[in-house]
């Protein structure tokens, strides 16, 4: 795993060793051009958050590299292996179990050893002993826990998620960040979106800055900071000025 | 799929007021329709005045008597009567809702159907609060009097037909205490005939008498005729019934069938338009289609998914209805052929609903205003609207699962008609309402 933060490899570097890669993406809904022309790569054990402001295209951005959409142009060179995708909202039915849901998943999933993958799955989630209880009853927190690892059922090289710490309070943010953290660490490639600017300077090694579906930025967050050229700024305050700098 | 299919089974499973509700409604439709249809309605009660003496009770019609009390009995089988004593008590009893409505039978009457001069008249007072209990018992009252009518008719009209036979051929007859000897036509005809042959074969007086034999015959054949005529007279018209189309169902065989109708579009259209929106609102369901199963496979499951449940439920209440009403038992293979392709109809239609609303409660609701109104334009009768909008409300009924299932579940339960057309039919409307809700399914996620 890369260190957060650490200064990702050069592009042409990044396109040999990238596991999932999006070039001149476009999406359009009617008459609005919800992504103009974004590219993206991501390496084995990466990293990568998207951040921007509100309608910036970054759900639309992770749908299209989950293969939830289709962009009206450009392509997506997908690893060989699954891509996993945990959406905002937590994609689990209340009614069941936590480990009746993963054991839908799995066996949905086609996974070989169903019931080995749901031990594993609340293992790793440290949600062992809340297996039986109704996903309901949970916190949100562990909801959230729950949806991430139905989108790790499959073994992904690749996990996308969306917003995934929305919605949490700090605690429960900070394990689900161990967590993820623990993924990358494994080599799994971590493409996420988030509203919560600290949290992509502390737990990205690649940030991907969109704004009105334009990409306007890719590198780490301390290149960010340089681009913006004032000292003395905190990161969020650097990154507020460097969308000022570039007219959103 | 079958994993979808058995999630949703166990979600059920872990709901149980929803699954009470789909079942015990129906249950309970099916429980108050037989009971109904069991049952007569409930009797009305009548305040009965009768002022007819006790010995005035017996009607005395050429030596013939005849009981009014039967007429009174037969209407009393109708109606609960409530014996009164005057007038006012009789008026009250209707005003202040103890009674429904008040027969008053006045003490002339048998005396003036005796004499035959003027009819007997009777009064009758509603009480219309309830316009269709009101009307049932002016109903019930008037066909009893028209029954009565009809009695007496036929009465009258053996009293005239014994007199005419008796002009015919002579007899004896008692009237007012007396017997009087008849000689009658035929007699008569017989003593013209032997008095001519004593005659002399030139008498002028035969060929009179001759004149007189033949009226004789004449008059007497002519009355043999009046036996028909005065038949005719007694009841005039004579109703043949002819069914031109549909089958003849009886009415609490026809009521079996709505009620299994209502009860499969309840339960299938709610269920499949519930759990197919539910997916969306758990938001499982971009991820379910990112490859675990397609769009058109998640439309199948929840389809196959409801109409199991309704089979299910319907064989429940069939069989609670078959306490109540005789059902054909060895047609139990076209009953669940019905069953089946309805509740897929109603189950392509619910997930059309599903898909379209996008939310559980939203499609419940779209599912009820939809539901109703169908159901009841299927079941207006030809006839009772003009015609274009009749050939309107065929056009809507058509497109809708309802009709076609209870026409399917009539032919099945009643042999009423044939069942292939039906079927056939919601086989089309389930193919046309999984293509809508796939459609739908486009924009079910956005």
């Amino acid at each position: 795993m890369q260190q957060p933060g650490a200064a990702p490899p050069s592009a042409a570097d990044s396109r040999e060793s990238a596991v999932i890669e999006a070039t001149g993406l476009v999406k359009r809904f009617g008459e609005r051009e919800a992504l103009r022309g974004v590219s993206l790569s991501a390496e084995r054990g990466e990293l990568v958050a998207i951040i921007g402001p509100n309608g910036a295209g970054k759900t639309t951005l992770l749908s299209i590299l989950a293969r939830i959409q289709k962009p009206n142009e450009g392509g997506v060179r997908w690893p060989r292996g699954d891509v996993g995708w945990v959406p905002q909202q937590a994609a689990v039915y209340n009614k069941l179990t936590v480990s009746e849901n993963l054991r839908l998943f799995a066996r949905l999933e086609k996974v070989a050893d169903v019931e080995a993958t749901v031990e594993r799955m609340l293992a790793q989630t440290g949600l062992d002993d809340r297996r039986d209880d109704p996903v309901s009853e949970l916190s949100g927190g562990n909801r959230q826990r729950v949806n991430i690892a139905i989108g790790l059922l499959s073994e992904p090289e690749v996990l996308l998620l969306d917003e995934p710490s929305a919605a949490l309070d700090p605690r429960q943010r900070e394990r689900l960040w161990e967590f993820i953290l623990d993924l990358a660490a494994r080599g799994t490639t971590v493409v996420y979106s988030t509203h919560n600017v600290q949290e992509a300077d502390r737990h990205a090694n690649r940030l991907v800055v969109l704004a009105d579906g334009e990409l306007l930025f890719t590198g780490s967050p301390r290149e960010l900071e340089g681009a913006v050229g004032s000292t003395g700024l905190d990161f969020e305050q650097a990154f507020v000025a460097f969308l000022r700098q570039h007219g959103h | 799929m079958r994993w979808l299919l058995l999630k949703d089974l166990q979600i059920l499973r872990r709901s149980p007021f929803l699954v009470a509700l789909l079942v015990l409604y129906p249950i309970v439709i099916a429980l108050l329709i037989g009971f109904a249809v069991s049952r007569g309605p409930e009797k009305p009660r009548v305040a009965i005045l009768n002022q007819v003496p006790e010995s005035a009770q017996t009607l005395s019609l050429a030596g013939e008597n005849v009981d009014i009390d039967k007429y009174t009995q037969q209407l009393y089988k109708a109606i609960e009567p409530v014996p009164v004593q005057s007038r006012k008590e009789a008026l009250d009893k209707v005003k202040n809702g103890d009674a429904l409505a008040a027969l008053i039978v006045p003490p002339d009457l048998t005396q003036k159907l005796q004499t035959g001069l003027e009819p007997g008249q009777v009064e009758v007072f509603y009480n219309a609060e309830d316009p269709v209990k009101a009307q049932f018992v002016r109903d019930t009252i008037k066909s009893q009097v028209q029954d009565a009518n009809t009695a007496l008719t036929k009465k009258f009209t053996q009293i005239a037909l014994s007199y005419l036979k008796l002009i015919s051929t002579g007899g004896r007859i008692s009237l007012l205490g007396q017997t009087f000897d008849v000689l009658g036509l035929q007699n008569a005809e017989r003593i013209v005939t032997e008095a001519q042959r004593e005659l002399p074969k030139d008498s002028a007086a035969r060929a009179q008498l001759d004149q007189v034999t033949r009226f004789a015959r004449l008059a007497r054949e002519n009355l043999n005729l009046s036996n028909g005529v005065l038949a005719s007279v007694g009841t005039p018209i004579r109703v043949n019934s002819h069914v031109i189309k549909g089958g003849s169902t009886p009415l609490s065989s026809f009521a079996v069938a709505i009620a299994l109708t209502f009860s499969l579009m309840f339960v299938t259209v709610l269920l499949a338009a519930g759990v197919l929106a539910l997916e969306r609102e758990e938001n499982a369901f971009l991820r379910l289609v990112r490859g675990l199963v397609s769009r058109t496979g998640l439309l199948i499951e929840k389809v196959s998914l409801s109409a199991i449940c309704a089979l299910g439920v319907s064989l429940v209440m069939l069989g609670a209805l078959g306490l109540f009403v005789d059902l054909a038992w060895h047609r139990f293979p076209l009953w669940l052929a019905a069953i089946v392709l309805g509740a897929l109809g109603f189950a392509a239609m619910g997930v059309a609903i599903g898909g379209i609303t996008r939310e559980v409660r939203a499609a419940s609701l779209l599912a009820v205003m939809i539901s109703l109104p169908i159901a009841f334009l299927a079941l207006v009768p030809s006839g009772a609207v003009s015609a274009g909008l009749y050939d309107v409300i065929r056009v809507i009924s058509a497109i809708f699962p309802f009709k076609p299932t209870l026409e399917a579940l009539d032919a099945a339960l009643n042999k009423s008609g044939s069942i292939g057309g039906p079927l056939l039919h919601l086989a089309i409307l389930t193919v046309a309402f999984t293509a809508i809700a796939r459609l739908a399914l486009r924009r079910f996620a956005s």
